[in-house]
Protein backbone atom coordinates (compact mmCIF):
# COMPACT_ATOMS: atom_id res chain seq x y z
CA UNK A 1 0.00 0.00 0.00
CA UNK A 2 1.26 3.23 -1.09
CA UNK A 3 2.10 5.58 2.13
CA UNK A 4 0.02 8.94 2.28
CA UNK A 5 1.62 11.81 4.09
CA UNK A 6 -1.17 13.53 5.85
CA UNK A 7 0.25 17.01 6.56
CA UNK A 8 3.77 18.13 5.26
CA UNK A 9 5.90 21.32 6.44
CA UNK A 10 7.81 20.94 3.33
CA UNK A 11 4.86 21.70 1.17
CA UNK A 12 3.41 24.25 3.40
CA UNK A 13 7.07 25.95 2.94
CA UNK A 14 6.70 25.48 -1.20
CA UNK A 15 3.25 27.72 -0.80
CA UNK A 16 4.89 30.18 1.85
CA UNK A 17 7.95 30.70 -1.01
CA UNK A 18 5.55 31.35 -3.12
CA UNK A 19 4.17 34.12 -1.78
CA UNK A 20 7.23 35.42 -0.76
CA UNK A 21 8.84 34.96 -4.39
CA UNK A 22 5.57 36.77 -5.16
CA UNK A 23 6.19 39.86 -2.45
CA UNK A 24 9.80 40.04 -3.65
CA UNK A 25 9.07 40.20 -7.03
CA UNK A 26 7.37 43.67 -6.91
CA UNK A 27 8.41 46.44 -4.62
CA UNK A 28 5.45 48.67 -5.12
CA UNK A 29 3.45 45.84 -3.44
CA UNK A 30 6.57 45.60 -0.14
CA UNK A 31 6.20 49.55 -0.09
CA UNK A 32 2.34 49.67 0.39
CA UNK A 33 2.44 46.67 3.01
CA UNK A 34 4.52 49.70 4.91
CA UNK A 35 2.50 52.76 3.14
CA UNK A 36 -0.66 52.39 4.98
CA UNK A 37 0.16 51.66 8.87
CA UNK A 38 2.94 54.22 8.80
CA UNK A 39 0.50 57.09 7.14
CA UNK A 40 -1.94 56.22 10.08
CA UNK A 41 0.13 56.14 12.71
CA UNK A 42 1.55 59.69 11.33
CA UNK A 43 -2.02 61.05 11.43
CA UNK A 44 -3.60 59.66 15.26
CA UNK A 45 0.14 60.57 15.92
CA UNK A 46 0.25 64.47 15.39
CA UNK A 47 -3.65 63.93 16.28
CA UNK A 48 -2.49 62.90 19.78
CA UNK A 49 0.07 65.43 20.32
CA UNK A 50 -3.21 68.23 19.61
CA UNK A 51 -5.42 65.98 21.99
CA UNK A 52 -3.26 65.67 24.64
CA UNK A 53 -2.90 69.71 25.54
CA UNK A 54 -6.89 70.05 24.81
CA UNK A 55 -8.50 66.57 25.52
CA UNK A 56 -8.36 64.57 29.23
CA UNK A 57 -9.28 61.04 27.43
CA UNK A 58 -5.57 62.02 25.85
CA UNK A 59 -4.14 63.38 28.32
CA UNK A 60 -4.63 60.24 30.84
CA UNK A 61 -2.44 57.91 27.93
CA UNK A 62 -0.81 59.99 25.35
CA UNK A 63 -1.15 56.33 23.59
CA UNK A 64 -4.46 55.16 23.34
CA UNK A 65 -5.38 56.00 20.04
CA UNK A 66 -1.74 55.56 18.21
CA UNK A 67 -1.87 52.23 19.91
CA UNK A 68 -5.52 51.83 19.24
CA UNK A 69 -4.83 52.70 15.37
CA UNK A 70 -2.14 50.14 15.23
CA UNK A 71 -3.94 47.58 17.08
CA UNK A 72 -6.78 48.04 14.39
CA UNK A 73 -4.54 47.43 12.12
CA UNK A 74 -3.14 44.09 13.43
CA UNK A 75 -6.62 42.79 12.54
CA UNK A 76 -6.62 44.37 9.78
CA UNK A 77 -3.67 43.44 8.22
CA UNK A 78 -4.12 39.89 9.97
CA UNK A 79 -7.86 39.74 7.72
CA UNK A 80 -6.00 41.48 4.15
CA UNK A 81 -2.99 39.36 4.26
CA UNK A 82 -4.79 36.04 4.23
CA UNK A 83 -7.46 36.90 1.63
CA UNK A 84 -4.15 39.00 -0.76
CA UNK A 85 -2.50 35.24 -0.74
CA UNK A 86 -5.58 33.45 -1.48
CA UNK A 87 -6.38 36.38 -4.32
CA UNK A 88 -2.92 35.52 -5.88
CA UNK A 89 -3.82 31.98 -6.38
CA UNK A 90 -7.54 33.39 -7.89
CA UNK A 91 -6.05 36.24 -10.03
CA UNK A 92 -3.44 33.69 -11.26
CA UNK A 93 -5.99 30.46 -12.07
CA UNK A 94 -3.84 28.63 -10.02
CA UNK A 95 -5.96 26.20 -8.17
CA UNK A 96 -6.15 23.80 -11.03
CA UNK A 97 -2.44 23.15 -10.91
CA UNK A 98 -1.70 23.48 -7.47
CA UNK A 99 -4.79 20.94 -5.81
CA UNK A 100 -3.61 17.79 -8.34
CA UNK A 101 -0.71 18.25 -6.46
CA UNK A 102 -0.21 16.34 -3.32
CA UNK A 103 -0.87 19.60 -1.74
CA UNK A 104 -3.52 19.08 0.85
CA UNK A 105 -6.26 22.17 1.09
CA UNK A 106 -5.22 22.34 5.15
CA UNK A 107 -1.62 22.87 4.11
CA UNK A 108 -2.57 25.48 1.95
CA UNK A 109 -4.37 27.14 4.63
CA UNK A 110 -1.25 26.95 6.85
CA UNK A 111 0.57 29.07 4.65
CA UNK A 112 -2.18 31.62 4.34
CA UNK A 113 -2.00 31.88 8.03
CA UNK A 114 2.16 32.32 8.18
CA UNK A 115 2.17 34.32 5.11
CA UNK A 116 -0.68 37.33 7.41
CA UNK A 117 1.37 36.74 9.91
CA UNK A 118 4.40 37.92 7.94
CA UNK A 119 2.27 40.62 6.09
CA UNK A 120 0.71 42.21 9.68
CA UNK A 121 5.01 42.13 10.96
CA UNK A 122 6.42 43.82 7.78
CA UNK A 123 3.53 46.37 8.08
CA UNK A 124 3.08 47.51 11.45
CA UNK A 125 6.62 46.68 12.77
CA UNK A 126 8.43 50.00 11.05
CA UNK A 127 5.30 51.96 11.77
CA UNK A 128 4.86 50.89 15.87
CA UNK A 129 9.56 51.57 15.55
CA UNK A 130 9.10 54.96 13.90
CA UNK A 131 6.68 56.72 16.30
CA UNK A 132 9.39 56.34 19.24
CA UNK A 133 11.48 58.78 17.39
CA UNK A 134 8.46 60.92 16.14
CA UNK A 135 6.48 61.14 19.19
CA UNK A 136 8.38 59.25 21.68
CA UNK A 137 5.84 56.63 22.36
CA UNK A 138 6.47 52.63 22.45
CA UNK A 139 3.30 50.54 22.20
CA UNK A 140 6.22 47.87 22.89
CA UNK A 141 6.11 49.35 26.13
CA UNK A 142 2.87 47.47 27.00
CA UNK A 143 4.69 44.60 28.11
CA UNK A 144 3.13 40.82 27.18
CA UNK A 145 -0.52 42.35 27.24
CA UNK A 146 0.70 43.53 23.75
CA UNK A 147 1.36 40.09 22.78
CA UNK A 148 -1.80 38.88 24.20
CA UNK A 149 -3.59 41.39 22.39
CA UNK A 150 -1.91 40.70 19.10
CA UNK A 151 -2.62 37.13 18.98
CA UNK A 152 -6.16 37.23 19.61
CA UNK A 153 -6.59 40.38 16.75
CA UNK A 154 -4.53 38.22 14.60
CA UNK A 155 -6.68 35.02 14.88
CA UNK A 156 -9.83 37.40 14.89
CA UNK A 157 -8.39 38.38 11.36
CA UNK A 158 -7.36 34.67 10.65
CA UNK A 159 -11.51 33.45 10.96
CA UNK A 160 -12.57 36.65 8.76
CA UNK A 161 -10.25 36.17 6.34
CA UNK A 162 -11.33 32.06 5.74
CA UNK A 163 -15.03 32.85 6.28
CA UNK A 164 -14.18 36.10 3.19
CA UNK A 165 -11.86 33.35 0.90
CA UNK A 166 -14.70 30.57 1.45
CA UNK A 167 -17.36 33.33 0.40
CA UNK A 168 -15.41 34.46 -2.73
CA UNK A 169 -14.55 30.59 -3.71
CA UNK A 170 -18.48 30.19 -3.38
CA UNK A 171 -19.59 33.28 -4.93
CA UNK A 172 -16.89 33.97 -7.50
CA UNK A 173 -14.69 36.85 -8.06
CA UNK A 174 -17.57 39.13 -7.94
CA UNK A 175 -17.26 38.95 -4.14
CA UNK A 176 -13.44 39.75 -4.14
CA UNK A 177 -14.20 43.09 -2.96
CA UNK A 178 -15.55 41.90 0.50
CA UNK A 179 -11.62 41.38 1.20
CA UNK A 180 -11.03 44.99 1.58
CA UNK A 181 -14.67 45.96 2.69
CA UNK A 182 -15.95 43.36 5.73
CA UNK A 183 -13.86 44.81 8.43
CA UNK A 184 -14.47 47.83 8.54
CA UNK A 185 -18.74 47.25 8.94
CA UNK A 186 -16.99 45.58 12.70
CA UNK A 187 -15.06 48.66 13.38
CA UNK A 188 -17.43 51.03 14.89
CA UNK A 189 -18.57 48.35 17.19
CA UNK A 190 -15.41 47.33 18.18
CA UNK A 191 -14.69 50.01 20.08
CA UNK A 192 -11.65 50.92 19.09
CA UNK A 193 -11.09 54.93 19.69
CA UNK A 194 -13.80 54.78 22.12
CA UNK A 195 -14.97 53.04 25.00
CA UNK A 196 -18.09 50.60 24.34
CA UNK A 197 -20.01 52.58 27.08
CA UNK A 198 -20.91 54.92 24.45
CA UNK A 199 -22.27 52.79 22.40
CA UNK A 200 -26.36 52.21 23.14
CA UNK A 201 -27.31 49.63 24.92
CA UNK A 202 -28.93 46.99 22.41
CA UNK A 203 -25.45 47.99 20.01
CA UNK A 204 -23.25 46.87 22.99
CA UNK A 205 -24.73 43.78 23.11
CA UNK A 206 -23.22 43.12 19.81
CA UNK A 207 -19.96 44.71 20.58
CA UNK A 208 -18.95 42.03 22.72
CA UNK A 209 -19.50 39.28 21.03
CA UNK A 210 -16.08 40.32 19.48
CA UNK A 211 -13.09 39.45 20.25
CA UNK A 212 -11.46 43.05 18.93
CA UNK A 213 -13.98 44.81 21.65
CA UNK A 214 -12.32 42.98 24.68
CA UNK A 215 -9.16 43.74 23.26
CA UNK A 216 -9.95 47.46 22.90
CA UNK A 217 -10.72 47.52 26.30
CA UNK A 218 -8.34 45.59 27.66
CA UNK A 219 -5.73 47.91 25.88
CA UNK A 220 -7.67 51.09 27.40
CA UNK A 221 -7.70 49.54 30.99
CA UNK A 222 -3.60 48.76 30.29
CA UNK A 223 -2.73 52.22 29.68
CA UNK A 224 -5.18 54.03 32.15
CA UNK A 225 -4.61 51.91 35.20
CA UNK A 226 -1.85 49.50 34.27
CA UNK A 227 -4.25 46.29 34.99
CA UNK A 228 -4.30 43.32 32.36
CA UNK A 229 -7.94 42.25 32.41
CA UNK A 230 -7.09 38.37 32.16
CA UNK A 231 -11.18 37.79 32.16
CA UNK A 232 -11.46 39.75 28.98
CA UNK A 233 -8.18 37.70 27.21
CA UNK A 234 -10.03 34.92 28.10
CA UNK A 235 -13.38 35.90 26.98
CA UNK A 236 -11.78 37.28 23.48
CA UNK A 237 -9.57 33.64 23.18
CA UNK A 238 -12.71 31.58 23.72
CA UNK A 239 -14.63 33.86 21.12
CA UNK A 240 -11.25 33.49 18.91
CA UNK A 241 -11.83 30.08 18.69
CA UNK A 242 -15.48 29.61 18.07
CA UNK A 243 -14.78 31.91 15.11
CA UNK A 244 -11.62 30.47 13.69
CA UNK A 245 -13.48 27.13 13.99
CA UNK A 246 -16.32 28.95 11.94
CA UNK A 247 -14.58 30.69 9.45
CA UNK A 248 -12.54 27.39 9.03
CA UNK A 249 -15.09 25.68 8.49
CA UNK A 250 -16.99 28.17 6.10
CA UNK A 251 -13.77 27.88 3.99
CA UNK A 252 -13.53 24.35 3.87
CA UNK A 253 -16.72 23.38 3.15
CA UNK A 254 -17.02 26.12 -0.12
CA UNK A 255 -13.88 24.36 -0.93
CA UNK A 256 -15.27 21.23 -0.87
CA UNK A 257 -18.78 22.36 -2.93
CA UNK A 258 -15.94 24.06 -5.40
CA UNK A 259 -14.69 20.23 -5.90
CA UNK A 260 -18.10 19.65 -6.87
CA UNK A 261 -19.04 22.41 -9.18
CA UNK A 262 -15.98 22.00 -10.80
CA UNK A 263 -14.43 25.57 -9.91
CA UNK A 264 -11.30 24.68 -9.00
CA UNK A 265 -10.35 25.09 -12.60
CA UNK A 266 -12.24 27.77 -13.51
CA UNK A 267 -12.20 30.21 -10.92
CA UNK A 268 -10.08 32.93 -11.92
CA UNK A 269 -10.86 36.73 -13.09
CA UNK B 1 -2.35 -9.16 -11.43
CA UNK B 2 -1.71 -5.60 -12.35
CA UNK B 3 -4.72 -3.18 -12.40
CA UNK B 4 -5.21 -0.82 -15.35
CA UNK B 5 -3.74 2.53 -14.71
CA UNK B 6 -7.33 4.09 -15.06
CA UNK B 7 -10.87 2.19 -14.76
CA UNK B 8 -13.72 3.97 -14.79
CA UNK B 9 -17.22 2.77 -13.89
CA UNK B 10 -20.53 3.98 -14.94
CA UNK B 11 -19.32 8.02 -14.65
CA UNK B 12 -21.44 10.59 -14.09
CA UNK B 13 -21.23 14.24 -13.67
CA UNK B 14 -24.63 16.15 -13.88
CA UNK B 15 -25.03 19.79 -13.10
CA UNK B 16 -28.10 21.43 -12.42
CA UNK B 17 -28.71 22.53 -16.23
CA UNK B 18 -26.97 19.79 -18.14
CA UNK B 19 -25.21 16.29 -18.04
CA UNK B 20 -21.20 16.94 -18.53
CA UNK B 21 -20.71 13.22 -18.28
CA UNK B 22 -23.41 10.21 -18.70
CA UNK B 23 -22.70 7.02 -17.52
CA UNK B 24 -19.31 6.22 -19.38
CA UNK B 25 -17.04 3.76 -18.26
CA UNK B 26 -13.53 2.18 -19.84
CA UNK B 27 -10.06 1.45 -18.97
CA UNK B 28 -6.75 2.88 -19.91
CA UNK B 29 -3.88 -0.02 -19.89
CA UNK B 30 -0.49 0.73 -17.98
CA UNK B 31 1.76 1.93 -20.67
CA UNK B 32 -0.11 2.59 -23.06
CA UNK B 33 -1.00 6.38 -24.59
CA UNK B 34 -4.93 6.81 -25.05
CA UNK B 35 -7.21 9.66 -26.08
CA UNK B 36 -10.57 11.18 -25.30
CA UNK B 37 -11.45 12.37 -28.39
CA UNK B 38 -14.58 14.48 -29.16
CA UNK B 39 -15.78 18.21 -30.22
CA UNK B 40 -16.48 20.78 -27.76
CA UNK B 41 -19.03 20.20 -24.71
CA UNK B 42 -18.44 16.31 -25.41
CA UNK B 43 -17.14 16.12 -21.67
CA UNK B 44 -13.20 15.13 -22.18
CA UNK B 45 -12.01 17.79 -19.78
CA UNK B 46 -15.00 16.89 -17.22
CA UNK B 47 -13.73 13.71 -17.26
CA UNK B 48 -9.57 14.19 -17.05
CA UNK B 49 -11.01 16.85 -14.05
CA UNK B 50 -12.33 13.92 -12.37
CA UNK B 51 -9.48 11.69 -12.76
CA UNK B 52 -7.13 14.66 -11.34
CA UNK B 53 -9.28 14.66 -7.75
CA UNK B 54 -10.17 18.47 -9.16
CA UNK B 55 -13.85 17.93 -10.02
CA UNK B 56 -16.37 15.58 -7.66
CA UNK B 57 -18.28 13.04 -9.85
CA UNK B 58 -22.24 12.54 -9.19
CA UNK B 59 -21.68 9.25 -9.62
CA UNK B 60 -19.45 6.02 -10.80
CA UNK B 61 -16.33 5.07 -9.46
CA UNK B 62 -12.53 5.87 -10.81
CA UNK B 63 -9.82 4.03 -10.11
CA UNK B 64 -6.28 5.53 -10.68
CA UNK B 65 -3.02 3.24 -10.94
CA UNK B 66 -4.80 0.85 -8.60
CA UNK B 67 -6.12 3.12 -5.52
CA UNK B 68 -9.92 4.53 -5.38
CA UNK B 69 -9.40 8.43 -6.95
CA UNK B 70 -12.87 9.37 -4.70
CA UNK B 71 -10.92 8.01 -1.19
CA UNK B 72 -7.95 7.68 -1.44
CA UNK B 73 -6.41 10.39 -4.04
CA UNK B 74 -3.31 11.06 -1.94
CA UNK B 75 -1.83 7.94 -2.46
CA UNK B 76 -1.80 8.60 -6.29
CA UNK B 77 -1.17 12.21 -6.38
CA UNK B 78 2.63 12.35 -6.15
CA UNK B 79 2.87 9.72 -9.21
CA UNK B 80 0.41 11.62 -11.58
CA UNK B 81 0.64 14.95 -13.22
CA UNK B 82 -1.61 17.35 -15.61
CA UNK B 83 -0.58 19.79 -18.70
CA UNK B 84 -2.89 21.99 -20.32
CA UNK B 85 -2.29 25.01 -21.99
CA UNK B 86 -5.38 26.48 -21.08
CA UNK B 87 -4.24 26.96 -17.29
CA UNK B 88 -0.88 29.04 -17.20
CA UNK B 89 1.65 28.71 -14.31
CA UNK B 90 1.60 32.03 -12.53
CA UNK B 91 2.65 34.86 -14.81
CA UNK B 92 4.92 36.98 -12.05
CA UNK B 93 7.08 34.58 -11.04
CA UNK B 94 9.98 33.04 -12.86
CA UNK B 95 10.16 30.00 -14.80
CA UNK B 96 12.74 28.68 -12.11
CA UNK B 97 10.85 29.69 -9.27
CA UNK B 98 7.90 28.13 -10.80
CA UNK B 99 9.79 25.04 -10.97
CA UNK B 100 11.02 24.84 -7.70
CA UNK B 101 7.76 25.46 -5.51
CA UNK B 102 6.04 22.13 -7.62
CA UNK B 103 9.12 20.44 -7.11
CA UNK B 104 8.77 21.16 -3.29
CA UNK B 105 5.01 19.95 -3.46
CA UNK B 106 5.63 17.11 -4.91
CA UNK B 107 8.80 16.31 -2.19
CA UNK B 108 11.32 16.14 -5.03
CA UNK B 109 14.53 15.46 -3.75
CA UNK B 110 17.70 17.28 -5.07
CA UNK B 111 15.55 19.68 -6.82
CA UNK B 112 18.06 22.04 -8.60
CA UNK B 113 19.30 19.22 -10.47
CA UNK B 114 16.10 17.79 -11.61
CA UNK B 115 15.09 21.23 -12.92
CA UNK B 116 18.46 21.57 -14.69
CA UNK B 117 17.88 18.30 -16.63
CA UNK B 118 14.49 19.36 -17.61
CA UNK B 119 15.49 22.75 -18.42
CA UNK B 120 18.05 20.66 -20.71
CA UNK B 121 15.69 18.25 -22.55
CA UNK B 122 12.87 20.58 -22.65
CA UNK B 123 14.81 23.41 -23.92
CA UNK B 124 14.23 26.04 -21.55
CA UNK B 125 17.06 26.73 -19.71
CA UNK B 126 17.63 30.18 -22.03
CA UNK B 127 14.54 31.22 -20.09
CA UNK B 128 14.41 29.65 -16.92
CA UNK B 129 15.15 33.55 -15.33
CA UNK B 130 12.09 34.99 -17.09
CA UNK B 131 8.77 35.74 -15.45
CA UNK B 132 6.03 32.74 -17.08
CA UNK B 133 4.14 35.65 -18.29
CA UNK B 134 6.50 36.77 -20.59
CA UNK B 135 6.99 33.71 -22.42
CA UNK B 136 5.92 32.83 -25.99
CA UNK B 137 2.84 30.16 -26.47
CA UNK B 138 5.47 27.59 -27.36
CA UNK B 139 7.85 28.27 -24.65
CA UNK B 140 4.70 28.31 -22.33
CA UNK B 141 3.64 25.02 -23.46
CA UNK B 142 7.30 23.62 -22.83
CA UNK B 143 7.28 25.25 -19.69
CA UNK B 144 4.08 23.48 -18.46
CA UNK B 145 5.15 20.16 -19.40
CA UNK B 146 8.20 20.23 -17.61
CA UNK B 147 6.10 21.44 -14.66
CA UNK B 148 3.94 18.33 -15.72
CA UNK B 149 7.27 15.78 -16.08
CA UNK B 150 8.83 16.79 -12.75
CA UNK B 151 8.05 13.83 -11.04
CA UNK B 152 8.54 12.02 -13.37
CA UNK B 153 4.92 10.66 -13.47
CA UNK B 154 3.59 7.35 -13.77
CA UNK B 155 -0.11 9.14 -15.13
CA UNK B 156 0.71 12.30 -17.33
CA UNK B 157 -2.71 13.47 -18.35
CA UNK B 158 -2.90 16.28 -21.10
CA UNK B 159 -5.91 18.93 -21.82
CA UNK B 160 -5.20 19.73 -25.63
CA UNK B 161 -1.50 19.52 -25.42
CA UNK B 162 -0.76 21.26 -28.58
CA UNK B 163 -3.06 23.54 -29.23
CA UNK B 164 -2.03 26.70 -30.24
CA UNK B 165 1.29 26.00 -31.44
CA UNK B 166 2.60 26.11 -34.57
CA UNK B 167 3.15 22.96 -36.13
CA UNK B 168 7.21 22.60 -35.91
CA UNK B 169 6.61 22.87 -32.13
CA UNK B 170 3.87 20.75 -31.64
CA UNK B 171 5.67 18.34 -33.73
CA UNK B 172 8.83 18.35 -31.60
CA UNK B 173 6.23 18.22 -27.94
CA UNK B 174 4.35 15.00 -29.74
CA UNK B 175 8.43 13.76 -30.36
CA UNK B 176 9.26 14.14 -26.42
CA UNK B 177 5.96 12.70 -25.48
CA UNK B 178 6.61 9.92 -27.59
CA UNK B 179 9.92 9.16 -26.00
CA UNK B 180 9.12 9.90 -22.38
CA UNK B 181 6.48 7.09 -22.77
CA UNK B 182 9.25 4.69 -24.26
CA UNK B 183 11.36 5.47 -21.77
CA UNK B 184 9.76 5.67 -18.61
CA UNK B 185 6.53 2.97 -19.68
CA UNK B 186 4.42 5.96 -18.13
CA UNK B 187 0.88 5.80 -19.30
CA UNK B 188 -0.61 8.83 -21.12
CA UNK B 189 -4.21 10.08 -21.45
CA UNK B 190 -4.87 13.02 -23.23
CA UNK B 191 -7.96 14.95 -24.13
CA UNK B 192 -8.11 16.52 -27.56
CA UNK B 193 -9.47 17.16 -31.21
CA UNK B 194 -6.52 17.19 -32.95
CA UNK B 195 -6.60 14.30 -35.24
CA UNK B 196 -3.33 13.92 -36.78
CA UNK B 197 -1.62 13.67 -33.06
CA UNK B 198 -4.00 11.15 -31.44
CA UNK B 199 -3.27 8.85 -34.76
CA UNK B 200 0.03 9.27 -34.05
CA UNK B 201 0.34 9.16 -30.58
CA UNK B 202 -2.42 6.87 -29.37
CA UNK B 203 -2.58 3.22 -29.83
CA UNK B 204 -6.48 3.83 -28.00
CA UNK B 205 -9.25 6.18 -28.85
CA UNK B 206 -12.56 6.85 -26.56
CA UNK B 207 -14.74 8.64 -29.31
CA UNK B 208 -17.04 10.84 -27.03
CA UNK B 209 -19.64 12.77 -28.07
CA UNK B 210 -22.83 15.06 -25.47
CA UNK B 211 -20.81 13.28 -22.22
CA UNK B 212 -21.46 9.62 -23.92
CA UNK B 213 -18.42 7.19 -25.04
CA UNK B 214 -19.89 6.49 -28.94
CA UNK B 215 -17.01 4.22 -30.11
CA UNK B 216 -13.74 3.07 -29.24
CA UNK B 217 -10.58 1.02 -30.64
CA UNK B 218 -7.24 1.87 -32.14
CA UNK B 219 -7.24 4.48 -34.62
CA UNK B 220 -6.59 2.16 -37.41
CA UNK B 221 -9.13 0.24 -36.37
CA UNK B 222 -11.72 2.97 -36.08
CA UNK B 223 -10.67 4.32 -39.68
CA UNK B 224 -11.67 0.66 -40.80
CA UNK B 225 -14.98 0.16 -39.25
CA UNK B 226 -15.77 3.60 -40.64
CA UNK B 227 -14.44 2.69 -44.35
CA UNK B 228 -12.90 6.24 -43.76
CA UNK B 229 -9.63 7.47 -44.89
CA UNK B 230 -7.84 8.98 -41.67
CA UNK B 231 -9.35 10.07 -38.18
CA UNK B 232 -10.56 13.12 -39.00
CA UNK B 233 -13.63 12.10 -41.36
CA UNK B 234 -14.25 9.54 -38.52
CA UNK B 235 -14.65 12.11 -35.94
CA UNK B 236 -16.68 14.24 -38.42
CA UNK B 237 -18.59 11.12 -39.44
CA UNK B 238 -19.52 10.95 -35.77
CA UNK B 239 -19.90 14.31 -34.70
CA UNK B 240 -22.69 14.93 -37.58
CA UNK B 241 -24.49 11.90 -36.53
CA UNK B 242 -27.44 12.87 -34.67
CA UNK B 243 -27.97 10.00 -32.28
CA UNK B 244 -24.86 6.84 -32.18
CA UNK B 245 -26.17 3.97 -30.67
CA UNK B 246 -23.37 2.99 -27.62
CA UNK B 247 -21.72 -0.02 -28.13
CA UNK B 248 -21.88 -2.38 -24.98
CA UNK B 249 -19.44 -2.13 -22.29
CA UNK B 250 -16.87 -4.41 -22.54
Amino acid sequence: MRREVRFSAGRVWAMLLRYLYLLRSSWPRTLELLYWPTLQMLIWGFMSQFLYANSSYVFRAFGVLLAAVMLWDVLFRGQLGLSMSFLEEMWARNLGHLFVTPLRPYEWVVSLLSMSLIRVLLGIVPAALLAIPLYHYSIFAMGLPLVAFFAVLLVMGWALGLAICGLILHQGMGAEGMAWTVVFTLSPISAVYYPVSILPGWLQHAAWALPSTYVFEGMRAVLFTEIFRADYFFAAAALDVMYLALGATVFFVAFHNARRRGALLQMGE
Amino acid sequence: MIEPAVKVDNLVKRYPTAVAVDGISFTVARGVTAALLGGNGAGKTTTLSILLGLLLPTAGRVRVLGEDMLRHRYRVLPQMNFSSPFVDLPHRLTVRQNLLIYARLYGLPQRRKRIESLAADLQISAFLERPAGKLSAGQKTRVALAKALLNEPDLLLLDEPTASLDPDTGDWVRSYLEAYRARTGATILMASHNMSEVERLCSEVLMMKAGRIVDRGSPEALIARYGRTNLEEVFLHIARQPRIELEPVP
